[in-house]
């Protein structure tokens, strides 16, 4: 039959083992099912996954994979603006012009650098290790993805486009996103879950103050992840005028790596402010994990270096049960969705799980590929802080510091708490704050019964 | 079992399996047939289908609330094989499905069960190298999208890759109707034909004769989707014959035509 000999002349893409340098020919890409479950270390991503990040780059041996992560997984309609987008992020990056814009408007427009504070009310209490606080909750719209979009804005406006879509789960990346294209003068569609929309109708108000049409989303949980698919099918429709600028590192190559980009800039400040404030790197690193983005940001300067211990957390939510939380690392398996190949909470037939988190932004069912890559590698480790623990850390910080995180960061606050107690009082960790926790007051009063 | 377009223009009808439920999809994949379905689609429902419009993400819906998997679908294909051997079943998936039955596994038992080919949505020629490997082995036919939007050297990697048919989408969106057929279908279509000899079928958006006939006159055959799926929905208890009677009315112009021109 034709179509027989035709098959054989179907090119076999080479997967490279970075150890041995050996071609493996038409090595499985995915994970069999069956070993897919409560996969640990030591698996055939590990030395992929290394040599990936060890080289710094997304190159190492096929762009946007991260070991056997990541990829672009997108209808058809999509591939050619994935195309694009990846050669002019290449060019933008190489572009010293480029690079100067982003830093000018990161440092005059969003409030770079931001401070590396020592917690010295915490550290107290605590009575462990000492405590240092990332403060990207003092950006310019209260949290870190302020960083990507400026870098993304830049990269519209080279693309010559003009219309601008993005998804919202807190509202954060939805508040920057707009911000961003009142700057530009860009128009702006942020799409949102209805459930998400009513838990921050705060961020809902602000991001039509700042003149962006805001489209409740009420498929499915009504979440992030609905967003994402709302977004996405807007996208496949106006691929040709608009700009989806994903907020997080996930979805189709090139996101997972542009968007680590951007937020490189946090891991690389605090490695500068704590050799300068206390002549070593820390033990430890700890970093709220939703879709990634903060974490891998603050990792990803410090993976060469294996003494400091990175640690991300997720959502624990209010229990164990699928549904109840969005701890991909705990419950999920890998798969792919909404783009990207990764851990994914699924059921047996591989349909998406619905999540839960008391806070938005980490309500998500999959995780950035390059998370799967390092927690496979054991370079990074990830846990789960459930939303009772997480706010409780809210208000042990707004009292010990005059701090109050986003409840996202909080879950990273929370990690700290059980962790800082019984490390060496010499040792150094920092903790992530994210985002603050203007935006939650609703939720938070909901939940905590102050006097 | 071929994929061949007996008809001209040849019709690919798609069904949501299991809405509203599977014994029905049964009943209403045996109606199309009878109404001269070329190729039936049987859609695998999935709980995030980025590529469809609101009507087949309601269908999913309906399907999912019922629990209908890949593996009930493959059993309901084996089920449609021993009544109807000369139609061409495609399985319609997205890719996650496929991916926790395990790619090999699915080919085999789609194989076993008289499947002839699959599409799956979000798996463009670059990540496929497996899947073809898999699809060959069990000599199934992989069928691959072609949208508007790519480029001459992609439709020529994606006609390359494909078996059976090309899918050629009418226009950047997803799934869903639309009254104006966008310029943007025959264009394609033309690109199309100068790198392959393999059927082109268009879809996405045709949902009434006239539109109908007018993609018959530049493709070799019609997808018709949400427009048999929102028929299912608005004849709930007599869906297989509402989709008869809609197939039927679909086609009858543009057959008597061809057939008298010819």
């Amino acid at each position: 039959m034709s179509s027989v000999t035709q098959a054989t002349k179907v090119k076999i893409p080479t997967l490279v083992s970075a150890k041995s340098g050996e071609p493996r020919m038409g090595h499985s890409r995915f994970l069999s099912p069956q070993s897919a479950r409560g996969q640990r270390r030591g698996n055939i991503a590990r030395p992929a996954a290394n040599s990936t990040v060890a080289e710094g780059n997304s190159t190492a041996h096929e762009p946007g994979r991260f070991g056997v992560y990541g990829g672009r997984y997108v209808p058809e309609t999509l591939m050619a603006a994935l195309d694009e987008l990846e050669r002019e992020y290449e060019k933008a990056r190489r572009d010293k012009k480029f690079q100067a814009r982003l830093d000018g408007l990161l440092k005059t427009y969003a409030g770079r650098p931001t401070p590396l504070f020592f917690a010295r009310r915490l550290t107290d209490k605590l009575r462990g290790a000492k405590i240092y606080l990332k403060r990207e909750d003092l950006l310019h719209t209260g949290a870190h993805k302020i960083n990507n979009c400026l870098g993304q804005a830049l990269l519209v406006e080279r693309m010559g486009k003009h219309r601008v879509i993005a998804e919202t789960g807190a509202g954060q990346h939805g508040v920057a996103t707009a911000t961003v294209c009142a700057l530009f003068g860009f128009e702006c569609v942020v799409y949102m879950g209805t459930e998400d929309m009513r838990r921050q109708e705060l961020n809902v108000f602000r991001m039509r103050l700042l003149g962006a049409d805001v489209r409740g989303v009420h498929s499915g949980s009504r979440t992030l992840k609905d967003a994402i698919n709302e977004a996405m099918r807007d996208w496949v429709t106006n691929v040709r005028t608009t700009h989806y600028l994903l907020g997080s590192v996930l979805g189709a190559h090139p996101y997972p790596t542009m968007v680590r980009d951007f937020h490189r800039v946090i891991g690389r400040e605090a490695r500068a402010q704590i050799l300068k404030a206390e002549g070593k790197l820390p033990a430890a690193i700890i970093a709220c994990v939703g879709g990634g983005s903060n974490s891998i940001g603050i990792f990803y300067d410090f993976l060469n270096n294996k003494n400091v211990r990175l640690i991300g957390v997720e959502a624990g939510g209010r229990g164990q049960a699928l549904g109840d939380h969005a701890a991909r690392f705990r419950g999920g398996s890998p798969g792919v969705l909404q783009g990207t190949y990764s851990y994914v909470l699924q059921d047996a037939a591989g349909q998406i799980a619905t999540t839960h988190s008391v806070s938005a932004g980490l309500d998500y069912p999959s995780i950035g590929p390059e998370h799967a890559a390092l927690r496979d590698s054991g370079r990074a480790e990830y846990v789960p802080a459930s939303d009772a623990e997480a706010l409780e850390a809210t208000t042990l910080l707004a009292r010990t510091e005059g701090v109050i995180p986003a409840l996202e960061s909080a879950h990273a606050v929370a990690e700290v708490i059980k962790r800082a107690p019984r490390m060496k009082k010499s040792d150094i960790v920092i903790v992530n704050v994210s985002g603050r926790g203007d935006k939650d007051v609703g939720i938070l009063r909901e939940n905590l019964k102050l006097q | 079992m071929p994929l061949v377009f007996y008809n001209k223009p040849g019709l690919v009808a798609y069904v949501t399996c299991g809405d509203p439920d599977l014994a029905t999809t049964r009943e209403i994949v045996q109606a199309a047939i009878e109404a001269s379905a070329d190729v039936i689609e049987l859609g695998v429902p999935f709980s995030d289908p980025v590529a469809d419009g609101p009507v087949i993400q309601r269908a999913s819906e309906r399907a999912l609330k019922n629990g209908t998997s890949l593996a009930e679908v493959l059993t309901l294909a084996a089920e449609i094989r021993q009544q109807a051997q000369s139609t061409g079943l495609i399985i319609f998936s997205y890719l996650n499905p496929i991916l926790r039955m395990g790619m090999e596994k699915f080919c085999k038992v789609a194989r076993a069960a008289g499947v002839d080919g699959a599409l799956v949505t979000d798996l463009p020629v670059e990540e496929a190298s497996e899947y073809l490997c898999a699809m060959h082995e069990h000599d199934l036919a992989p069928v691959f999208l072609a949208a508007p939007t790519s480029p001459d050297e992609r439709l020529k990697r994606i006609a390359k890759a494909s078996r059976g048919f090309v899918y050629a989408v009418s226009r950047t969106g997803v799934t869903g109707q639309r009254q104006q057929l966008a310029e943007d279908a025959r264009k394609l279509v033309k690109r199309l034909r100068r790198v392959t000899k393999l059927p082109i079928a268009v879809g996405f958006g045709i949902s009434n004769a006239e539109q109908f006939a007018e993609v018959g006159e530049f493709a070799d055959a019609v997808v018709v989707g949400s427009a048999i799926v929102e028929t299912i929905e608005r004849n709930p208890g007599s869906e297989a014959a509402a989709v008869e009677a809609f197939v039927r009315r679909l086609t009858i112009d543009s057959r008597q035509l061809s057939t008298t021109a010819g």
